[in-house]
């Protein structure tokens, strides 16, 4: 065995770059895989540490049906009828960026307490009057100095988060004596008595918020890492082939030396199970890389978009590893399959006139058309019919495969019709050639379509998204300055000093709470002019900001009108009684259900609603030192006065992180493409010779054979790039009018950027140029007497 | 360790036996010290916050229709980490309640922590009313009567629960020295009084089998700073009851050596004589294995002054108390000079 | 005088050393004449052939192909020579396989820019092709293919014809039935032949023969 396995294995040392293009194709698609992977896998462990935190995945919690918070009273009421419940105090420490959680280690029970960070002597200073906040190490490096009680730290704890004591957290958040929700113990007894009026019992969240919240962000990146790993096997599967093919003459032999067809395919399969043990090791230690590098952005946009704390190290997990190396094997076992299945159907005596391993038959590529044809046909019907996430990116996936298996069908006539209309005799054999070729190149040709039209597909969608995106921003932050106050005390004083000065101070409040079943959120704003005039409304009644400032009606976002299937005119529920829904806006970059109303319609429902931010109205001049006489009038601390600029350049950058993990995923699935075309390339030189050594013996020049293969490259790079681009578009219109709207809730409309396409086509010429060159060189410099040997008696 | 596991600490057991048991044996500044003198009440029944440890400590023997016996504890304990009272949550005030019913052959307890400050826990003097969550013990005693003489019971289980109504029919007995008890040989006190006269009716409910009961109850008001000895590691405390109207309360402190002894014997007609150190004999006779420990559930004393040499035995050996600070609590039957019922609490019994 | 060689020198670099394979041949050929070239395996015939054909470069000594000395001119013009003076029938039929039998019949004529439809149809006559001419090269036989490969040459026009074993793929019944009409088509069309075959039979069948032994004229 062993003696055949080094027959075997032979193969590789004689073909160096065989094995690389192996090894660093399949390497390439594990790292994009698994770099993918990993980040999600980083992103849900915290978003699972946030979702254990205090239990709530586990334990019941009883929270008021309006969101607001519980009066501690109730809670000792609750406590002397024999509910086992815990009190948490909950709220957002704006000036430190940190979401404090206030518990009582007392109540807490054992189920909650995975944070076990209370040791011997920790109570006490827990309890103390200057108390302590616990905190994950990372955010104990970021509050360094901060003016908070003092910090311990614990690595069980997720970032951004800081436990404390419950009456220190009531203190810091101006909660006093008020409670966010409580923790319902499991040895609570059948409740003795009901609850009070106002509270419900809420069950466990199996996950968290967050991770509903985010779950569509990374199916988002997990199709890309899906895309990118299917190029990558393009390449695998054409360096297995290549090496079955020319090993072909050594599997006979083996064959005919009396090893059976079960042993000679175990041991080819054991030889590619130890290559893609080895690709894999190494696609997963270049996927720690590249995750690695895009953490810090995805990080960044999770935290801007979803507000969700992710750190931005990668932690090494052993399931990961497996998880690579698996898709690693697996992903070779696909690619190889077919070689495989043909290795063990090898027939011992060659065929009269060997067809080589590229010229698939017409008839497969018909079949494979079909098939093709009848996956687009399912990708419009997922597109147009379909609803949810699945049956998007279901559609989406059936479009860009259905698409590729159809390409080589179409290069084929394509290349014919060129033969048909072609006139000098080289231009006819060009075009016969190029047809002949197509089989062979297809599978690189696939990947490179796949990888344009991504690219077209989410290119499109960003630039779309960002200048709508753009514009909406310019809609919506109407207002030349945003104020928050510390106090309403502050805020009442602010109001008699600013409306002097401002032509308009227009209050925003808002409060969080439950909109049918969902964390979501209820913003006031004052009637007034900016917002009649500036909001962007995407559907309403005409007598829709009216009816909201009588009080009578509400307005709500796309996102919640979309996910309720609502009409204007429908009733809406809401805490504190029901409302006519009289318009639609659009509200981009926000994961939560938001409904509009006026500042007494809150107050009426929510009489603690904190009033203490202000939109004002000045000239644009005006702005900046109002802001800057403001902050000097109230000692305001940084943050409280924040400019329209400030917060478009803050939500712009928030944006363009959220898509920069899109773009480099991208700009590495081309790469990918383009070693598949590489490969592919160098594949086909080798075969190539019988089809070139005539036409060389026939009086044409090596450099002229080699220039025709470069323009044969370019060619049907050029066609599938024209291929691509309506794929692109179909890609970014499934994007942006199907995917986003199941996955954020919002619809875009799209816009074109023909100059986009004209640099990716410069990119993708440039890319297959690159990939054909030093076949092409081959070619140039081939010895005639390599040449020849196609015409010799022994072959 | 686990924020109840570091409760344990601070509230009363330390393992560590050099420091003896439940951490009382380590002077802490700042508290008050017992002294000598009457009580006062009715402000005595209520909690002193400037001493470190508190309890109101109640044990009753009863006896079902069908004339079966059992147990039932109710305990409020209240620690401080620092001496005196603050607003809401900044209250340095612990509580810590424990209940408990025994059978033959069942011990069901239960067990509650509270922050002061909030009204989770507490006790207040007028209305007297002791409490933790929705345990309580309440007084309805009439105008110009003691407080305590007649109280109601509450407390709730995950698999018991109990209510009674007790009402003295003797006075309240000052322990020790007029109430200053001395707990070791270098003068470590407490300031202790008793309420041993209760008889009870009221209701148990075991695993959803009510019960109706009748019997008699002990109360211990007790509060310190410092009770323990270096080196003690634990007690062996007994409240008899017995058939007479008499009533014997005795404890033994452990130190590895000889103990540290004291009794009271109380006439029925509430006359309380103070024993010294030494004559109370109490011998372990019998070990069991109980969670994992040896723990002695028969023992005989011995106190010749009065006549007395009993064998006393538990009810039900296996009356355990898993809680936070683990320690063996039920009820015992007397027999030999002189027989009744009582309880007998043992604690700092390590695991083997 | 067609064709010349003098004192023609080529070397291969081998793994034991460099390999002589002619060493100083001279020959001559007129318009019109036919030659078979003989000689054992390894005696150096193909690679004259293909020194002849301009498709490699002699070491020394000088090959004259009508006006050009093959072995001071670019890799262009022998490719010239090749496309319009020379033609090539080869042992492995070398047809493309991308094109159909017409265009391949075609091919050489149309790159020499001598395409003549009239001729093409009467070639393909004369080699029974007429009914094939929408196939594959894959769909022929070997004699089938072979006859293609003879029409392409003989399609161009050339003045001289250089085969190489040209029926050393075939059965002898096919083969000389190939051979028959190669000579015929090649006397028709007043080229000159250059045949190497180590077959003495089919030598004979040739007006002049040539045995090259050990990289030499014998």
């Amino acid at each position: 065995m062993r003696v055949v396995l080094s027959a075997l294995l032979s193969h590789w040392r004689r073909h160096p770059l065989q094995l690389f293009m192996f090894i660093m194709g399949l390497s390439l698609a594990t790292a994009l895989w698994s770099g993918v992977q990993a980040i999600n896998s980083e992103a849900r462990a915290s978003y699972d540490r946030a979702a254990a935190t205090l239990g709530q995945n586990t334990l019941e919690r009883i929270i008021a049906t309006d969101g607001a918070p519980i009066p501690q009273t109730t809670y000792v009421a609750l406590r002397r009828a024999g509910w086992m419940v815990s009190p948490v105090v909950e709220g957002q420490l704006e000036r430190a960026n940190l979401r404090l959680l206030g518990i009582d280690p007392l109540t807490l029970p054992r189920e909650a307490a995975q944070v076990q960070t209370l040791e011997a002597d920790g109570l006490s200073t827990f309890l103390s009057a200057q108390g302590q906040l616990i905190v994950a190490p990372e955010t104990a490096q970021r509050l360094a100095g901060a003016d908070l009680p003092p910090l311990r730290t614990d690595a069980a704890l997720p970032p951004g988060i800081a436990m404390t004591d419950i009456g220190i957290a009531q203190r810091l958040l101006g909660l006093e004596g008020r409670l966010s929700h409580l923790i319902v113990s499991p040895n609570t007894k059948t409740p003795v008595t009901p609850l009070p009026a106002g509270l419900i019992r809420r069950a466990p969240q199996a996950e968290g918020d967050l991770a509903r919240l985010t779950d569509s962000f990374h199916l988002n990146l997990t199709a890309f890492g899906l895309l990118a790993f299917a190029v990558g096997l393009f390449i695998v599967h054409s360096a297995v082939g290549l090496a079955f093919e020319q090993r072909r003459p050594v599997f006979r032999t083996l064959r005919a030396l009396g090893l059976s067809a079960g042993s000679l395919t175990g041991l080819v399969l054991l030889e590619l199970m130890v290559l893609a043990l080895i690709a894999g090791a190494i696609g997963v230690g270049l996927g720690y890389g590249v995750a690695a590098a895009l953490l810090p952005d995805v990080a960044a946009t999770l935290r801007g978009l979803y507000g969700a704390e992710v750190p931005g190290t990668l932690g090494l997990r052993p399931g990961w590893w497996a998880a690579g190396l698996g898709i690693a094997v697996a992903g070779t076992l696909v690619a190889a399959g077919q070689s495989l299945w043909r290795l063990w159907h090898l027939p011992l005596l060659a065929p009269a006139q060997p067809r080589a391993w590229a010229r698939a038959s017409i008839r497969s590529l018909r079949w494979q058309g079909g098939a093709g044809a009848v996956l687009l046909a399912a990708a419009l019907v997922l597109l147009m019919f379909g609803r949810g996430l699945w049956s998007g990116f279901g559609g989406l996936g059936a479009l860009l495969v259905g698409a590729a298996l159809l390409l080589p069908s179409v290069l084929v006539a394509v290349t014919a019709l060129g033969a048909r209309l072609a006139r000098g005799v080289l231009t006819q054999w060009f075009w016969a050639d190029t047809r002949q070729q197509v089989p062979g190149l297809s599978l690189a040709l696939m990947a490179l379509l796949l990888a344009l039209a991504a690219n077209i597909g989410v290119g499109t969608m960003v630039s779309s998204f960002r200048l709508t995106f753009t514009g909406w921003l310019d809609q919506r932050l109407a207002s030349e300055l945003y104020v928050t106050a510390r106090t309403e005390v502050e805020a009442a004083r602010m109001l008699a000093w600013l409306t002097p000065r401002t032509d308009a101070v227009l209050p925003i409040w808002n409060v969080e709470t439950s909109i049918l079943g969902r964390p979501g959120e209820i913003y006031a704003v004052a009637d007034h002019a900016t917002y009649r005039d500036n909001w962007p409304l995407l559907n309403a009644r005409k007598d829709a900001w009216d009816r909201v400032a009588s009080g009578s009606a509400v307005m709500v976002n796309e996102q919640l009108f979309r996910r309720e299937g609502m009409a204007l005119g429908d009733e809406l529920d809401l805490p504190g009684g029901s409302m006519t829904v009289a318009g639609v806006y659009s509200d981009y970059g926000n994961p939560k259900p938001q409904v509009l109303m006026s500042p007494d319609a809150l107050v009426a429902r929510f009489p603690d609603v904190p009033r203490l931010r202000f939109g004002l109205r000045v000239p644009p001049d005006r702005a900046e030192a109002l802001a800057a006489e403001l902050i000097a009038a109230f000692d305001l601390p940084q943050g409280s006065v924040i400019d329209q600029a400030g917060i478009k350049a803050l939500s712009l950058q928030i944006f363009e992180r959220t898509f920069s993990v899109t773009a480099a995923l991208n700009v590495l699935t081309l790469g990918v493409a383009g070693l598949a075309m590489f490969a592919s390339l160098l594949t086909l030189s080798g075969m190539r010779l019988p089809q070139v050594a005539p036409v060389w013996a026939m009086g044409l020049t090596r450099r002229r054979l080699a220039m025709l293969d470069l323009v044969r490259t370019l060619l049907l790079a050029t066609l599938t790039l024209v291929a691509a681009l309506p794929l692109g578009l179909a890609n970014a219109w499934a994007l942006l009018a199907v995917v986003n709207v199941a996955a954020f809730g919002w619809r875009l409309p799209m816009h074109v950027f023909p100059a986009d396409w004209l640099q990716l086509a410069a990119i993708a010429l440039l890319a297959a140029l690159a990939a054909s060159v030093i076949p092409a060189l081959r070619l140039a410099r081939i010895a005639p007497a390599d040449l020849m040997k196609v015409f010799a008696n022994e072959r | 360790m686990n924020a109840k596991a570091v409760l344990l600490w601070l509230l009363l057991a330390l393992p560590a036996a050099a420091q003896g048991f439940a951490d009382m044996g380590r002077k802490v500044d700042g508290f008050s010290l017992p002294q000598r003198g009457p009580f006062s009440f009715p402000a005595d029944h209520g909690a002193h916050p400037d001493f470190r440890i508190e309890w109101w400590y109640l044990t009753a023997t009863l006896t079902g229709p069908d004339g079966t016996e059992y147990g039932a504890q109710w305990t409020l304990f209240r620690s401080a980490l620092t001496a005196g009272e603050g607003e809401g949550w900044s209250s340095p005030q612990l509580w810590m309640g424990h209940a408990a019913v025994t059978t033959p052959d069942t011990h069901l307890y239960a067990e509650r922590l509270a922050r002061g400050g909030i009204g989770q826990a507490g006790v207040t003097v007028a209305p007297f009313m002791a409490w933790i969550d929705d345990w309580q013990m309440t007084s309805r005693a009439g105008a110009g009567a003691d407080a305590l003489s007649a109280i109601d019971l509450r407390a709730t289980g995950p698999e018991f629960s109990y209510a009674l109504a007790l009402d003295a029919t003797g006075p309240v007995v000052a322990q020790g020295d007029g109430g200053y008890s001395v707990k070791s040989a270098e003068g470590q006190a407490s300031r202790y009084y008793s309420q041993p006269f209760y008889r009870v009716t009221g209701q148990i409910t075991v695993r959803d089998r009510e019960i109706p009961v009748t019997g008699q109850a002990w109360l211990d008001r007790e509060w310190s700073s410092q009770p323990l000895g270096e080196g003690q590691t634990g007690w062996d405390w007994f409240s008899l009851m017995f058939d007479d109207g008499a009533r014997l309360m005795g404890f033994r402190m452990r130190d590895g050596g000889a103990g540290f002894t004291s009794a009271t014997w109380i006439g029925k007609d509430g006359t309380a004589t103070a024993m010294p150190h030494g004559a109370l004999i109490a011998t372990p006779l019998r070990e069991a294995d109980v969670a994992d420990r040896a723990v002695p559930v028969e023992w005989r004393l011995e106190l010749p002054q009065k006549g007395l040499d009993v064998i006393i035995a538990a009810l039900n050996q296996g009356a355990w108390m898993g809680t936070l600070v683990p320690y063996w609590e039920g009820p015992i039957a007397v027999s030999g000079s002189h027989t009744g019922r009582g309880y007998l609490e043992m604690t700092g019994y390590g695991a083997d | 005088m067609l064709l010349s060689l003098t004192g023609v020198t080529k070397t291969y670099p081998t793994g034991e050393g460099p390999l002589r394979v002619l060493d100083g041949v001279d020959l001559a050929l007129d318009a019109g004449q036919s030659v078979a070239l003989t000689g054992e395996s390894g005696s150096g015939k193909s690679t004259l052939l293909h020194l002849v054909a301009g498709l490699d470069v002699a070491d020394a000594g000088v090959v004259r192909l009508g006006e050009v000395n093959m072995t001071q001119t670019t890799d262009a013009a022998r490719a010239a020579l090749r496309r319009g003076t020379v033609g090539l029938v080869f042992q492995q039929f070398n047809l493309i396989p991308s094109l159909d039998v017409a265009a391949n019949l075609a091919f050489q004529a149309r790159l020499a820019q001598r395409h003549d439809p009239a001729w093409a149809t009467q070639l393909a006559e004369s080699l029974g092709l007429s009914a094939l001419l929408t196939r594959y090269p894959e769909q022929l036989s070997g004699g089938q293919q072979q006859r293609v490969a003879i029409g392409r040459t003989l399609a161009a026009r050339p003045r001289l014809v250089l085969a190489d074993e040209p029926t050393g793929n075939l059965d002898e019944a096919t083969g000389d039935a190939v051979l028959d009409l190669m000579l015929r088509l090649v006397t028709q069309t007043g080229a000159a032949l250059l045949m190497v075959t180590h077959s003495p039979r089919l030598a004979a069948r040739l007006g002049t023969r040539i045995h090259l032994h050990g990289g030499r004229i014998a």
